[in-house]
């Protein structure tokens, strides 16, 4: 195999592990500082997807002016979706069958607005590749990429270093003792909530841009994606874009010397193994 | 046998009414429509019965069921041509089974997995499968149609002979889930869902429940999997592999009840008769979008699924006509009462760091038949450390420890149960979801006395009036109050029949009135011939109480003997209230 073939496959690798990375940042934020296991997290992922479509499409916005649109819309719907959570006290296992639930009837929804056939976002924005030597970079993976990385790095620094990142650890020790020193638990997991819900808001979005859309695939996705929130280590920012990156480049090795059928075998067994040997790594 | 096993020998008696009336009727040549339709009821109630039997009885989530349910459709699909029907499908349940077996002794090793990163070990156990199958000869990427496979002619109806198969596989699956339900082997996997360490050290061989559902769960969906790629006739890992398969599962569990035999077949029911019966375009969307609200719906209100809120009210009903029952004579023999001197445990120079903490720096430590021993020591001493090792809850990192002539060092938890180890817990760990009766049978069946079903519960009522609760046999822990909660466990650590009991803090949290009335049941258990090792803070107790004492200060014995003398020592005195000079 030659050395060109190889980098860009290690190049699509790190296009798709970003793209794992920034579906995932939303789930791990929730799992970790909220307790909810969201699948509804694809429901809303493949929802803001959709809507980029119609907006972007036949609306003919900007792409860059939906994402804009979208992110807070779904800033609301994950809001939205904590309040009915908590109003019910639903734990962490009720959470994975009550959020796929959700997401059986967003995927329904979408079926019923949309059909279940595949559409394609056509557009002309950042269309075609730079090229670097013997390279070529898609100039829409390479933005994905980008907001992944910045996204991921940003939630890491908001988490570390604010008022709210120290609250919301406090709270995970021991909630009823942050809430004696004053932290707003409740206020702080509905903002968490809707912090996830716009991820996935901006996730969709690019979904969309770099994708055909079919509704059945939301399920498609639950595997790599949650496997990227587990070798991240659950909650980290940082952690969820290695692991992704790691999954990608792995996988894209896998096709470029195996054939791409034999894709999920190495980021699936590299979890299986971290699991088994180092579970308190997750 | 007693009254309550026998009663519930009908659901047996019903599975097998209904095999032979679902047996039987293809011979009033039903529609095939009918026929197909049973059948897919059938594949389900197999898929969702066998799904539960390890994840609903143990709490223990898979979502690679289609992993084993794949590995018989796979089966079939090869071996299909070659062989006749029953080879493939006993090759189905047994490679499921196999692969089943393995993967549970691999990831039930592993300390305290969580649910939910067995969960997900699974779904990636199934992918890692798929991709496999899909990139050898097994499938080999296209699909393998089974148009050579040779069916059996049981009846003329090569399909009425698949709707057959399906009859047979689903009533078998129920039966196995009834067997299992109502066996030690069930109560004991209901006591792993409740609480894994307690259901250890009260005697339930956890890794090797937990291997053997997972063997049995998979054999059986390997077994409805082989049969059902008969009925696809052509199959494709895409099909197979789907995440709906173990999602659906897992959804009609939950909806009918995932603690209950007959659960899984309630919601596999609903669900299939609401899919199939609309059908097409809108009707077939608006089926989905029902099932996507039943599981929310069910979940928030139905958390035990149908057959669970069923039993709540039929039990609520029926409680007065339990609490009539008349109970006998209290107080049941324990043993013959031995002169103390003999050792029955010895910890040797017993060593035990988490992180670079000493926990146990070099305890040795001599227990004698019959005696109770105190064990003292301030907060973060080592005393409850040293109780989790003699039970087995941690393995110490160094030194040995010899229970009645037997070294015990290298036992697990459960071994060291069954040869007269108990232990009860400072802040009570009942099996929440089991009634108090029930978690006093657990004892009895699986601790030293290893007493069959109609005994333990015999026994169990004797125990639970001894220490006054016989009134509350019915109850579920959570309606009992602290006080009654740790006579529950008192109660546990006598069924299981031990010779040496451990009591880590029994009195802690009682009022004046509650600690006299429990100090007085310590000297009964005692009189009864255990030997009891007490651990308490409460002073006036432990002199009352015990032999003999020793101190414990981080991690090692400061000092021991006679109660009295013993709490006169300087060294004690300073370990307690803190060395004089240090803080002037």
């Amino acid at each position: 195999m030659s050395v060109t073939l190889l980098g860009q496959s290690i190049l699509s690798g790190i296009f798709s592990g970003s793209l794992y990375a920034l579906l995932g940042l939303g789930l791990t934020l929730s799992w970790r500082y909220l307790k909810i296991i969201n699948l509804a997290h694809f429901a809303f992922i493949f929802l803001a997807a959709y809507l980029t479509y119609q907006l972007a499409g036949p609306g003919g916005l900007p792409p860059l002016l939906v994402i804009a649109l979208v992110a807070p819309l779904f800033f609301v719907m994950g809001y939205a979706q904590q309040a009915f959570l908590e109003h019910f006290k639903v734990d962490e296992f009720a959470s994975i069958i009550i959020t796929f639930g959700m997401t059986i009837l967003a995927e329904t929804f979408i079926q019923w607005i949309w059909s279940a056939d595949f559409v394609r976002l056509e557009t002309h924005f950042l269309r075609g590749s730079w090229e670097l030597g013997p390279f070529f970079l898609p100039k829409q993976e390479m933005l994905m990429s980008a907001a992944a990385l910045a996204l991921c790095l940003v939630t890491a620094a908001f988490l570390r270093f604010t008022w709210i990142g120290k609250a919301l650890r406090a709270g995970l020790d021991n909630p009823q003792i942050a809430a004696s020193f004053g932290v707003p638990n409740k206020k702080l997991s509905l903002l968490i909530a809707g912090i996830a819900g716009a991820l996935a808001g901006v996730g969709g979005a690019f979904m969309a841009l770099l994708f055909t859309l079919a509704p059945s695939q939301i399920y498609s996705w639950f595997g790599v994606v949650l496997a990227a929130v587990l070798l991240g280590r659950v909650g980290s920012a940082t952690g969820v874009f290695a692991a992704g990156l790691l999954i990608g480049v792995s996988e894209a090795i896998t096709m470029a010397v195996t054939a791409p059928a034999w894709a999920p075998l190495a980021p699936f067994t590299l979890l299986i193994l971290i699991l088994v040997f180092w579970p308190e790594r997750v | 046998m007693n009254a309550p096993a026998v009663k519930s020998y009908r659901g047996l008696v019903a599975i097998l009414a209904a095999t032979l009336a679902f047996a039987a009727l293809p011979l009033f040549q039903p529609s095939p429509f009918l026929e197909s339709f049973l059948y897919l009821l059938f594949f389900w109630i197999a898929l969702a019965t066998s799904w539960t039997i390890l994840s609903g009885f143990t709490g223990y989530v898979s979502f690679g069921h289609g992993a084993f349910y794949g590995a018989g459709v796979y089966a079939t699909a090869n071996l299909g041509a070659h062989a006749p029907l029953w080879v493939c499908l006993l090759a189905g349940g047994l490679i499921a089974a196999v692969l089943g077996g393995a993967v549970g002794f691999v990831v039930f090793r592993v300390r305290r997995l969580r649910g939910e990163l067995f969960a997900l070990l699974t779904l990636a156990l199934a992918i890692v499968l798929a991709t496999i199958i899909l990139n050898t000869p097994i499938d080999g990427g296209p699909g393998v149609s089974l148009m050579g496979v040779r069916l059996p002619r049981i009846y003329a109806n090569p399909s009425s002979t698949i709707y057959l198969l399906g009859a047979l596989v689903a009533m078998g699956s129920l039966a196995t889930a009834w067997l299992v339900q109502y066996s030690s082997f069930g109560r004991g996997l209901f006591a792993i869902s409740d609480d894994e360490d307690v259901a250890e050290i009260l005697g339930v061989p956890t890794l090797g429940f937990k291997v053997a559902a997972l063997a049995l769960s998979s054999f059986l969906a390997g077994v409805a999997g082989a049969v059902h790629a008969l009925f696809v006739s052509y199959v494709t890992v895409g099909e197979t592999f789907s995440i709906t398969v173990p999602l659906f599962v897992l959804l009609m569990s939950v909806l009918g009840g995932a603690r209950h035999w007959l659960g899984p077949a309630i919601g596999a029911i609903f669900v299939t008769t609401l899919t199939n019966a609309l059908v097409g375009g809108d009707w077939a969307l608006a089926a989905r979008a029902l099932i996507g609200v039943t599981l929310i719906v069910a979940t928030l209100y139905l958390p035990e699924g149908v057959i669970g809120f069923l039993a709540h009210r039929f039990r609520a009903r029926a409680k007065p006509a339990l609490a009539a029952a008349p109970i006998v004579e209290p107080a049941p023999e324990v043993g013959p009462k031995r002169p103390i001197g003999d050792v029955l445990l010895q910890c040797d120079d017993v060593h035990l760091a988490f992180r670079g903490v000493r926990a146990l720096n070099g305890v040795t430590l001599e227990v004698r038949e019959g005696e109770i021993l105190g064990l003292v020591g301030p907060n973060g001493s080592g005393k409850s450390t040293l109780i989790n090792v003699i039970s087995g809850f941690y393995r110490p990192d160094a030194g040995r420890l010899v229970f009645a002539g037997s070294d015990v060092t290298a036992d697990a938890g459960h071994r060291r149960a069954r040869r007269g180890i108990a232990r009860t817990f400072q802040i009570p760990r009942p099996f929440n979801r089991l009634s108090v009766l029930d978690n006093v049978v657990v004892a009895g069946q699986f601790g030293a006395r290893g007493l069959d079903h109609g005994a333990a519960l015999a026994q169990a009522q004797e125990w639970l009036s001894f220490v006054g609760l016989d009134a509350r046999a019915q109850a579920l822990p959570k309606e009992l109050n602290l006080h009654q909660r740790k006579f529950l466990e008192l109660a546990r650590a006598l069924a299981s029949g031990a010779r040496l009991i451990m009591l880590d803090e029994v009195l802690a949290g009682l009022t004046p009135a509650e600690i006299t009335t429990a100090i007085d049941m310590v000297r009964k258990i005692h009189a009864s011939g255990a030997t009891i090792i007490f651990v308490e803070h409460n002073m006036r107790a432990v002199l009352a109480l015990t032999d003999r004492l020793v101190v414990l200060n981080q991690g090692q014995i400061i000092a021991q003997g006679d109660p009295r003398a013993v709490m006169q020592d300087p060294l004690v005195i300073s370990a307690y209230l803190g060395d004089a000079d240090a803080h002037p």
